[in-house]
């Protein structure tokens, strides 16, 4: 019971702590202003109150300097919150590249989480401290958002694109998670845990889950099966574009626009493929929609994104 | 306006030498009052049916207090708290708060406050309220049928593809009460426009009849938005046109900006007419002129432009891009800036005053304390990282009842007493009227404040159960709305009794200052027995001395 009245969840991360600072800069500004003007409204209640002696002569019914106050002093204080809270809001959308990536499919009633080594769970998300983390997230069927109280943090889930969240615990424990988009009939049962692990903890984990074949290696596997290299192999005689060096590279389109490869960018090109045509190529490919399922997508993302890192020993397409 | 002017002469010819008979006693068959044009008897007719759709939506409300007593699931299953919270959301907002102060006391009192005969459109007025009376009835329909579980907001794909509840039905009532939104909003914009009394100049009008003008023209904009995307979610539910669905190559954000284009300034259709009725009582009662006249007509005018820019505040975490929520959040500090000149000029009101502690006195001072801390918290939510922890908790919950349910009740509550005897022709019981108003102050505040702390800690809302470390501060919002239930329930039975034994009021019982309160109470059918005057300034009270 001792915890019922805790008025803040647990802390995680130093993001966090950022944010509680500036709740309770908000916090204290606000109890100030609701003091001040409770306190006024009850003196001049009092005061004034109908039958009490009081001066009541040259009541003034307006008073421009007054109110010129009244309106700048609330700007400045309101532009300096302003600023506060975006200088926190920018930086989490600033994930650092070497970041831990984690790809994580939302679907009633679960979060089902895929590590990069191939290592899968339910429910349950286990990190390394002092790592950065990137979360690459997609649901299934609604819109679910992702709620680690503890990091002060949470992002939507959204069908058909990737939304990402980032962090960086320092704290090892286990924290909880919980869906805070309203999804259907178990919303409130959707939760789990996140496990925030010492490094070396992390990695025997890790190993633990070592037999399954990595993300990667799944995607490439996928790659094969489905006929991606026909097109996409250097080697093909069908003009396809190029893919490895794909993930954060600036594409040109044939409506003459720009965009940056991201990962909704690869998954509509797979699942939606005459949405947008690399300026330059035909309209052919076919959609996959039928085929994969946003687990494999994860995987084959991770696939293309392995082509620029190492280009996984020979097997580049 | 020439067949009711014909009425009108009639009328004043049949009782000539005595008073007028008043409105009350212009028929007394259940048809007389289902086809009047008259504006007043169509306001006791809104009064009527939003009372029977609050105490629904509180009887929701009230269930769902009850499961949360406890972590677990105890009281109803996950699909019946489900609709519960979408019953008491779709119909506090349609039913209840949208049309609260202006369709019940902006019927009633405008056309009076300006020296209006009636509205300018009385049979368009008319048909506003069997518009709502048959969105009422399907919304009423798809709850008797089994309910709807989208939650209010009706997010895509959820509402689209994945709900198997009533949601076309619900979709058809909150779209046909939309329509009298808009039939409303236009009638009081023209009435303000044209049947002001000679010497009425815009700046010698009632703050009360300037938020409702400013009310009306954020009806007539917002609510057309509010349709077409109700009826685009309806093609893609029924006909499968692939527009929020991204199945179908839709996009789930563009139903939430198009939601919140609506359903923010929306927010604003319910605080500004209560800022209005605040506007109204406080200066009554402090028998003083409101401080900052202009400023505060400027302020209503200003929330009214800036409500339509602040929608993205609602998206921080949707995916919505990093830029354009940070100008989002930027206009949403701007807008609190006319909010908390209304809160100070009203402070600044009651110095030098002479003060009278009557119970729309406790409900106006109520609504603004309890809409400073609503304002207050909305700041929190405005700051962009502190948005991201608490979007979607309790925090939430708590910041938009102590604006809707602190802020727009009380105040309807405050307008209600305040122009009780002027409707009824009776005076309502004081010593009740003010016990209930503190019960609902207190009990409010046991209810939500709870829930401020609960978002912190990370609640999300619309949890059938819960972790058991929240539970302490679950019981506690459960207990508030204990005493709140008892404090909603008393002016329903003391009001009642007062319309067959409270004492006879007074033309003016409070010495106020408008049009309303020069005429017969309560007035007869056709208002006015001599065209009034408008050329004295708003809130002419007497110069207090010493």
């Amino acid at each position: 019971m001792s915890q019922g009245l805790a008025l803040f969840p647990p802390s995680a991360s130093a993001a966090a702590r950022d944010t509680d600072a500036l709740y309770l800069a908000l916090t204290g500004f606000s109890t100030l202003i609701a003091a001040v003007f409770i306190a006024l409204i009850a003196i001049f209640c009092y005061r004034y109150r109908k039958n009490a002696k009081a001066n009541r002569a040259h009541a003034p019914s307006s008073a421009r300097g007054l109110e010129a106050a009244w309106t700048i002093a609330p700007l400045i204080v309101f532009l300096g919150l302003f600023a506060w809270s975006a200088r926190q809001y920018a930086l989490q959308f600033h994930a650092p590249r070497d970041a831990t990536r984690v790809f994580i499919v939302a679907k009633q009633w679960m979060w089902t989480v895929e590590h990069p080594n191939g290592r899968r769970e339910i429910n349950e998300l286990h990190i390394p401290i002092d790592t950065p983390v990137k979360l690459i997230m997609t649901s299934q069927d609604v819109i679910h958002s992702f709620f680690v109280p503890a990091l002060r943090n949470k992002r939507d889930v959204v069908p058909g694109r990737y939304s990402t969240l980032w962090f960086r615990a320092d704290r090892p424990g286990e924290y909880l998670l919980l869906c805070a988009e309203y999804c259907g009939t178990d919303h409130s049962e959707m939760k789990g845990r996140v496990v925030a692990m010492a490094p070396q903890d992390y990695a025997r984990w890790m190993e633990g889950g070592a037999s399954h074949p990595g993300l990667a290696e799944r995607g490439f596997a996928l790659f094969r099966r489905h006929g991606c290299m026909g097109c996409h192999a250097a080697a093909s005689s069908v003009h396809a574009p190029e893919l490895s060096g794909l993930l954060g590279r600036r594409v040109r389109l044939s409506d003459g626009s720009d965009v940056v490869a991201d990962e909704t960018y690869v998954r509509d090109s797979i699942m939606e493929p005459q949405k947008a045509i690399v300026a330059g190529y035909e309209a052919i490919m076919p959609s996959f929609k039928t085929q994969l399922n946003e687990e494999d997508i994860s995987a084959i993302i991770e696939y293309i994104r392995s082509l620029d890192r190492d280009e996984l020993a020979g097997e580049r397409p | 306006m020439s067949a009711h002017s014909d009425a009108a002469a009639v009328n004043a010819d049949r009782a000539a030498p005595a008073r007028a008979a008043s409105y009350l006693h212009d028929g007394y068959t259940l048809w007389s009052w289902l086809s009047s044009r008259d504006h007043k008897r169509i306001a006791i007719l809104y009064a009527v049916s939003i009372t029977a759709f609050f105490f629904i939506g509180a009887t929701a409300a009230a269930l769902m207090r009850l499961e949360l007593f406890t972590p677990g699931a105890d009281v109803v299953d996950a699909d019946t708290y489900n609709r519960l919270f979408t019953a008491h959301g779709v119909i506090m907002v349609w039913m209840f708060l949208i049309p609260s102060i202006p369709s019940v006391f902006g019927n009633f009192a405008l056309p009076l406050m300006i020296g209006a005969r009636d509205l300018a459109f009385p049979r368009l007025n008319l048909l506003s309220w069997y518009l709502y009376a048959g969105g009422g009835l399907f919304t009423i329909a798809a709850l008797l049928l089994g309910g709807v579980d989208t939650g209010w907001t009706f997010y895509t794909p959820y509402s689209s593809v994945f709900s198997n509840t009533h949601v076309i039905l619900t979709l058809a009532g909150v779209l046909i009460v939309g329509f009298s939104s808009i039939a409303t909003g236009v009638n009081f914009i023209v009435t303000v426009h044209t049947l002001r009394a000679p010497g009425m100049g815009w700046f010698k009008l009632p703050l009360f009849v300037w938020a409702i003008y400013a009310t009306s023209v954020i009806l007539v904009l917002a609510t057309p938005v509010l349709a077409i995307t109700l009826l685009l979610l309806a093609a893609e539910r029924v006909f499968h046109v692939g527009l929020f669905n991204p199945a179908l190559g839709g996009d789930p954000l563009l139903f939430q900006h198009l939601f919140w284009f609506y359903s923010h300034p929306a927010v604003y259709i319910m605080i500004l007419p209560a800022m209005g009725v605040a506007s109204e009582i406080i200066p009554c009662f402090a028998r003083k002129r409101v401080f900052g006249y202009r400023f505060m007509a400027f302020a209503i005018i200003g929330i009214a432009v800036i409500s339509f820019l602040v929608w993205g505040h609602h998206m921080f975490v949707s995916g919505q891009s990093a830029y354009a929520s940070m100008v989002f959040s930027l206009l949403s500090f701007m807008v609190a800036v006319p909010s908390a000149i209304k809160v100070f000029n009203w402070t600044a009101t009651l110095y030098k005053g002479s003060i009278s502690f009557t119970a729309p006195m406790l409900y106006a001072l109520g609504f603004v304390v309890l809409f400073l801390q609503g304002g207050l918290t909305g700041l929190f939510l405005a700051s962009l990282s502190v948005d991201v922890h608490v979007t979607d908790t309790y925090f939430v919950v708590a910041h938009f009842h102590y604006i809707m349910v602190g802020g727009a009740v009380m105040a309807y509550l405050g307008a209600a007493h305040y122009w009780w005897p002027k409707i009824t022709g009776r005076l309502y019981p004081e010593s009740w009227a003010r016990l209930a108003a503190l019960i609902i102050f207190a009990g409010f505040n046991l209810t939500f404040f709870p829930q401020y702390l609960l978002g912190y800690e990370g609640m999300p809302r619309r949890y059938h159960t819960y972790p058991p470390d929240f539970q302490v501060l679950n019981v506690l919002s459960s207990a508030g709305a204990a005493i709140l239930a008892v404090g909603y329930l008393l002016p329903l039975g003391y009001l009642l009794w007062s319309c067959l034994h409270g004492r006879p009021a007074p033309d003016n019982p409070w010495g106020a200052s408008g049009l309303e309160w020069k005429t017969a109470t309560p007035p007869p059918q056709h208002n006015f027995d001599r065209l009034p005057d408008g050329s004295d300034p708003p809130y002419d009270y007497p110069p207090l001395q010493e």
